[in-house]
């Protein structure tokens, strides 16, 4: 099968800047798999998603959407892949206007999609904020009204709104307490079991991870160090970077 | 006597909305005590309070008494003499704790020089020293580095050092791994637990993540929504938590952490 999204060993350089910062990285996800990028501050995660997300162009290698590869220029795929491809930022207070009303800010994608008259729009936004368990009247409410993991719910019905194939979805949960942190976990499992949706998520949190996605890939320094199926990755990792990673989780008293 | 007794401490907002209510506890002199709370428990501005730090605008009521001061109602001449000698606070966000336009080594040099009355060569080791202690590698480069110039692990790590050239009694610490990558937290709370240690110090750690607080502490208060909830050991509570919003905060921490308990075929 086709990955939905792929790197051909991509590689970015930061105009000005020396070194790479990410290096030769080869990964894909199929269709209704989800896959992790996990590392550290710097180890590239952003960079990978950036890329993922066609906001910046690989110095070397090639991004594949559908198995072609991705042309920025090229105005009818790119068109596809905005529809197909839509992300979650980690900030939930930085992500969403605080001017705009929360059935304007769910529209969002449908207005810049052109994808929706006004009237479908507004049946869109009411399923889109049923499906994240938000109350119907949260519509026409502001952002400021509602608590970090609302707010966060609320840009994943954003997210969701055009029937996206594939959700980004950058450290998605680090900025929300504990019990709120797993709330969202399982509204993206749902998601994912219910829409098919492919979820390619970037975190540093690998008890999120190992909750959410089936297959990993960790990253140290712009490369990849070890990838595959996340059972056999964090339940018998290879490379003494992810046990070093795995040791630090700090853990409950039995 | 204890060294922070906090009593009947009340926090209300000039509209008069209470965002603590009736919080009552004490650390003793090299006790430990964490205090675990979700946003807007009123963990922070507890801690605030100890400090007579509040923003203008909040009452406070009730009684906070740091080593035998009363800081409700303080002035702020009283408070600066007890500010960072009873008790010095490391924040979450190492970089608004710095100030960005002072090397790192003469931010560090202020405390040293006013609690031990350094100048000249000898603060400069001093400066040092104190950078060691935090295991800083290089430290004649960290110390002439501005705050935006070193990593996050690194700032917090000069936060650290900060508090404790001051020697406090009493050293907060309001969340001081959340901002930091999982391995350099490790790291982190280590040192700290290590270097209060050795010094005998008394802390109080405020987080809301059960497991970064048993790393550093035995007994724990839960808050919510500006109430303590319950307070045991870290071990009971985990165990048999007694409040269901306790039981709550467990059964997520645990269900989080279940997730990890992977057995690989390889």
């Amino acid at each position: 099968m086709t990955a939905v999204l792929a790197l051909d060993s991509v590689g970015h350089t930061y105009r000005g800047s020396a070194a790479p910062v990410v290096a030769d990285v080869s990964l894909g996800v199929e269709a209704g798999h989800s896959l992790a990028l996990v590392g550290e501050s710097g180890a590239g995660k952003t960079t990978l998603l950036r890329l993922l997300l066609g906001l910046a162009r690989p110095t070397t290698g090639t991004v594949r959407f559908d198995g072609d590869p991705l042309a920025l220029g090229d105005r009818a795929q790119m068109r596809r892949f905005r529809r197909s491809v839509q992300c979650v930022f980690q900030d939930p207070y930085a992500s969403l206007d605080p001017r705009q009303r929360v059935s304007r800010i769910v529209a969002e994608p449908l207005r810049s999609l052109g994808v929706a008259t006004v009237a479908e729009a507004r049946a869109k936004v009411a399923e889109a904020l049923e499906q994240v368990g938000l109350p119907a009247d949260a519509a026409s409410r502001y952002p400021h009204e509602f608590s970090g993991g609302q707010r966060q719910r609320i840009a994943i019905a954003r997210a969701i709104v055009c029937d996206p194939r594939v959700l980004l979805a950058d450290e998605p949960v680090s900025a929300l307490d504990v019990t709120t942190r797993v709330k969202v976990v399982d509204l993206l499992a749902e998601l994912k079991r219910e829409r098919g949706l492919t979820i390619v998520m970037v975190s540093h949190d690998l008890s999120v991870v190992a909750a959410l996605c089936e297959g990993t890939a960790v990253l140290e320094r712009g490369r990849v160090v070890e990838q595959g199926e996340t059972r056999d990755v964090l339940g018998s990792p290879g490379h003494p970077y992810t046990r070093r990673l795995l040791d630090s989780v700090p853990r409950l008293p039995v | 006597m204890s060294l922070l007794d906090v009593r009947d401490l009340t926090i209300r907002t000039s509209d008069g909305r209470a965002l603590v209510s009736d919080l009552t506890f004490s650390v003793d002199r090299g006790e430990r005590l964490g205090l675990i709370g979700e946003s807007g428990s009123g963990k922070s501005l507890t801690t605030l309070a100890t400090l007579g730090l509040l923003p203008d605008g909040m009452t406070t009521t009730g009684s906070v008494e740091l080593d035998g001061t009363q800081i409700v109602g303080a002035s702020e001449k009283s408070l600066v003499e007890v500010r960072g000698r009873a008790a010095a606070i490391v924040f979450q966000e190492p970089l608004t704790a710095l100030d960005p336009l002072m090397r790192v080594g003469r931010q560090l040099a202020e405390p040293l020089r006013r609690r031990r009355g350094l100048k000249g060569d000898a603060l400069r080791k001093a400066v040092a020293e104190a950078l060691e202690q935090v295991r800083l590698p290089e430290p004649g480069r960290i110390a002439r580095a501005f705050p935006h110039e070193i990593s996050g692990g690194q700032r917090q790590r000069v936060a650290l050092a900060m508090a404790l050239a001051c020697e406090p009694d009493l050293l907060i610490a309001d969340e001081p791994t959340t901002a930091l990558d999982v391995t350099v937290q490790s790291e982190m709370l280590v040192l700290l637990d290590t270097l209060v240690g050795e010094r005998g110090m008394a802390v109080l750690f405020v987080s809301h993540d059960l497991a970064v607080v048993s790393r550093v502490t035995d007994r724990v208060l839960v808050m919510k929504d500006g109430r303590a909830v319950e307070d045991g050991t870290v071990r009971d509570l985990v165990r048999a938590p007694r409040q269901p919003y306790t039981e709550a905060l467990v059964d997520s921490a645990r269900r989080l952490e279940s997730a990890l308990d992977l057995e690989g075929p390889r």
